[in-house]
């Protein structure tokens, strides 16, 4: 295996993005950090600046006010990096579809950045702290 | 030439960079793995700094368009010149203590200073607003520490009849005795906020200003500044145990009580990192020199009394 894979896969440090979400996912990414969850036994560790990111963690519709932030995050990360779209509606707009505020769901203002972006879906309205770490472990084992 | 050799061998193997970073970072795994013990949690695996640093080693280096780039790269470089010609100093004096002249005190108490000094300067070249923040809180951290820590070893030299060789200093531990127990809480302090660990983790601060000092800098530059730490995770506690405790042995039973030295230390950093907060800049000022300074005059009155009756335990 490739070092850099391989160094990738076991220290993935993540930034959180809030692009809209009422907070119910948010609540559940921190949940992962506790001490019954404890990512930091998989390397996963939350870092204050999308600099140091390996992947990102959006929540919530993307709305007007939050699409060019988030688009500028994505571009300060460094590459390689993954987005994990955690929500139903990061995935997919869920109960706001059609709302006056939304522009899209998140991977596709990521794929109107950059066409090549890793892209891994948590669905779940909020999705368990479980769902979360799966997503991420299934994820990482992919690349 | 083969002199050469091995001077190349000293400084980039065995005591200088590899084998300093290894124990650096086994220690950065030994203040994560006690961290979570306390608090419940089960920790990362021993390799995981290491597995940290090769991966920002493989990623892209982002570099701030309004950065001032010459002064942003070399910054971690100077800190790395700084711990690496600190750490192999201090070794070489443990392990052949007969050579003539490596450095005294004086040396490493400038060499100690170079990595908060790049720090700020690199921070400062990187032209964003939180890193200026960060940049600002560093500078007063170093004023606020530099005073007691300097106060700190006068009373060792002092205590040992103005004896600045660290060879001969590690030969009398000082700790037992009541000026050089108040030194060395102190130099402790100061130390570990030289480190920034949590009390004193001011200048970074990642949940108010996001990183601080090392906001801006990415993949192999962070890299660098991981390596820096954790070189300086073993230098500074071994500069410690050379000024109080006695020195690190190297054979048999004292070698052995040398690595007790060191894990007792780094368990009283780690002690201290989880059982407070995080203080505010003027907070920590105010510790560091009204507390910690008065500490101090009490300790350089004893020492100087001490020394001049001849009375040891002072």
């Amino acid at each position: 295996m490739n070092w850099k894979i391989w160094a990738l896969k076991k220290s993935p440090w993540v930034f959180h993005v809030n692009t809209g979400a009422c907070n119910n996912c948010d609540i559940e990414i921190v949940n992962c950090l506790t001490p019954k969850f404890d990512v930091e036994r998989l390397g996963i560790k939350l870092v204050g600046s999308p600099r140091h990111a390996d992947a990102l963690l959006v929540t919530g519709v993307v709305t007007r006010q939050a699409l060019p932030r988030l688009r500028e995050v994505y571009l300060q990360t460094p590459k390689p990096c993954v987005v994990f779209v955690i929500g139903a509606c990061a995935c997919g707009t869920g109960i706001f579809r059609n709302g006056y505020h939304v522009e899209g769901p998140v991977d596709k203002v990521i794929k109107e950045v950059d066409p090549q972006a890793i892209i891994a879906y948590v669905p779940g309205c909020p999705p368990k702290p479980e769902a979360i770490i799966s997503g991420v472990v299934q994820a990482l084992s992919i690349l | 030439m083969t002199e050469v050799l091995q001077y190349l061998l000293w400084i980039f193997i065995f005591p200088g960079f590899l084998f300093t970073v290894c124990i650096g970072l086994l220690g950065y795994w030994v203040v994560r793995k006690v961290s979570a013990l306390v608090q419940y949690r089960v920790g990362p695996p021993w390799y995981q700094p290491f597995a940290d640093v090769v991966k920002l080693v493989g990623k892209e280096i982002v570099i701030p368009q309004e950065a001032q780039k010459t002064v942003f790269m070399a910054a971690p470089m100077v800190a790395l010149t700084g711990v690496l010609l600190l750490s192999t100093m201090l070794w070489q004096i443990t392990i052949r203590p007969e050579l003539p002249f490596v450095g005294d005190i004086i040396v490493a108490i400038y060499l100690m200073i170079l990595p908060s000094l790049a720090l700020i300067l690199g921070s400062s070249a990187s032209g964003s607003p939180h890193a200026a923040v960060g940049t600002g809180r560093e500078m007063k951290l170093v004023m606020a520490y530099e005073l007691p820590l300097v106060l700190a070893f006068i009373v060792i030299v002092i205590k040992t009849g103005g004896q600045l060789n660290l060879a001969a200093i590690a030969n009398q531990p000082a700790v037992y005795s009541i000026s050089g127990m108040l030194a060395f809480l102190v130099a402790l302090l100061a130390v570990h906020a030289k480190l920034g660990f949590t009390p004193f983790d001011i200048a970074e601060a990642e949940t108010e200003i996001g990183g601080g000092v090392l906001m801006e800098y990415s993949g192999a530059l962070l890299g660098l500044w991981k390596i820096v730490q954790a070189m300086l995770l073993v230098a500074l506690p071994l500069f410690l145990i050379m000024v109080f405790l006695g020195g690190f042995g190297t054979a048999g039973a004292s070698l052995l009580a040398g690595i007790g030295k060191y894990v007792l230390i780094l368990v009283i950093l780690i002690l201290i990192k989880n059982t407070n907060p995080r203080v505010r800049i003027d907070q920590a000022m105010k510790f560091f020199w009204v507390y910690c300074g008065l500490a101090l005059a009490i300790a350089i009155t004893l020492a100087t009394i001490g020394n001049n009756l001849g009375i040891k335990w002072l």
